[in-house]
């Protein structure tokens, strides 16, 4: 399990105005592609430097081709991260202001303290 | 030496900025009231006439990254661009640029270094909402110097409560001893009980109004010694899984001081989360 990388695919895609958009109406392209080019690039490093170890499990792979973000949530992904990104997809598809935010809350509300560890 | 001219703490609202420029029939309906909140608490820093602003906030995944994160990074640069695509998209913030003290930002980090803490420090910074906040609400012409420190309350492993307000008490004695002439301002922001991207988040008010009623209190009458003994990093949590913001408030009660009373406190019951505003004056209260 990879809570960081699924961490790194949603910091990625949400910074990129193109990757939000591509993301949102090709989940599964998108996710393919990003783990094959983008997973092992060392955002800090050398241009050409790369990891050669970081892979979705199927679950986390699943999740994220999904748009799930309640087992986003289960996984440990850094809920602010999912959150704003989440955001930016699906907020314009509901006419009333924070309607989207406050469904995501409801389809979490099975969730109780402790919630599952986002540390990395 | 320089003078402490004043200790501000708030919480940083993203949504005031639009909340308070939105044409009257976009406004919604607690704008006004809150704009009034904000005017009176912004007269509280221009009474300071501060020369220059120490500006604690934490990055929210924008330059700083899990696979680098420091736990306290102290900026050095001449400017700092500030907010960022995402912030732009969310919340309708501005591009904007703020004037460095370079002079500043070495003597806080070289004292810092000396104190015991191992601060990381950035050339080149670009500053998030967490700043650029207070200065929309507090200083919007923008045209203070900065020098901004970043605290890590958001990608665990975090620093413990204490170490928050030990920060807060070396900033203090660092500011205290900086051989300068000018009126130095620290204003920090975090958060009182939030929850985001969780059950709890985007409700009526904060998810845990009892812990919001205990936090102001102890911030409003400097009691560092129960503040410590109520908050750990475990019970954090409870209150709302985004509420270890409420260590950038710790960090301020340190720079303040064990039982300072805060010359100026308001509140606002917002939906979501509450806001909070607290300045003192440690060199008394300007005419």
């Amino acid at each position: 399990m990879s809570k960081y990388l699924l961490n790194k695919f949603l910091f990625t895609v949400d910074r990129d105005p193109s990757l939000v958009e591509r993301y949102r109406s090709n989940p599964v392209e998108t996710v393919a592609w990003w783990e094959s080019t983008m997973a092992n690039e060392i955002l800090g490093a050398h241009t050409g430097e790369a990891s050669t170890w970081l892979a979705f499990t199927d679950i986390e792979r699943d999740a994220l081709a999904q748009h799930d973000y309640v087992r986003l949530f289960e996984l440990g992904a850094h809920p602010f991260l999912t959150l704003t990104l989440f955001i930016a997809m699906f907020e314009r598809d509901y006419a009333e202001p924070l309607a989207f935010q406050k469904e995501y809350a409801a389809r979490l509300s099975h969730f109780s303290l402790p919630y599952p560890d986002i540390a990395t | 030496m320089a003078t402490l001219a004043a200790v501000i703490a708030s919480t940083h609202h993203p949504f005031y900025y639009k909340a308070s420029t939105a044409p009257p029939e976009e406004r919604p309906p607690f704008a006004d009231e809150w704009v009034a909140k904000i005017l009176a608490f912004r007269e509280t820093l221009t009474r300071a006439r501060a020369d220059v602003l120490v500006m604690v906030g934490s990055d929210h995944f924008h330059q700083l990254w899990l696979d680098n994160m420091p736990q306290f990074l102290v900026g050095k640069a001449p400017f700092y661009d500030a907010n960022f695509y995402n912030e732009e998209r969310e919340f309708g913030l501005p591009r904007m640029l703020l004037k460095g003290h370079e002079e500043l930002s070495s003597h806080i980090l070289r004292g810092g270094l000396d104190e015991g803490f191992d601060l990381a420090f950035s050339n080149e910074l670009r500053i998030d909402h967490s700043i650029t906040c207070p200065i929309i609400t507090l200083r919007p012409e923008a045209d203070l110097p900065i020098v901004p420190i970043y605290t890590n309350i958001f990608a665990p492993p975090l620093p413990r409560p204490g170490r928050f307000v030990e920060l807060g008490h070396s900033i203090r004695r660092l500011i205290d001893t900086w051989p300068s002439d000018l009126r130095v301002a620290v204003i920090g922001t975090g958060h009182l009980s939030l929850e985001l991207g969780g059950p709890r988040q985007f409700g009526p008010h904060g998810p845990d109004p009892e812990f919001d009623r205990k936090a102001v209190e102890w911030i409003s009458s400097g009691d560092i010694e129960r503040a410590l003994a109520e908050v750990t990093l475990d019970s954090l949590w409870t209150p709302g899984n985004a509420t270890h913001g409420f260590m950038d408030f710790m960090l301020m009660m340190g720079v303040a001081g064990e039982g300072a009373k805060a010359d100026y406190v308001d509140t606002l019951d917002l939906f979501h989360t509450m806001e909070a505003y607290f300045t003192w004056y440690p060199n008394g209260v300007p005419a």
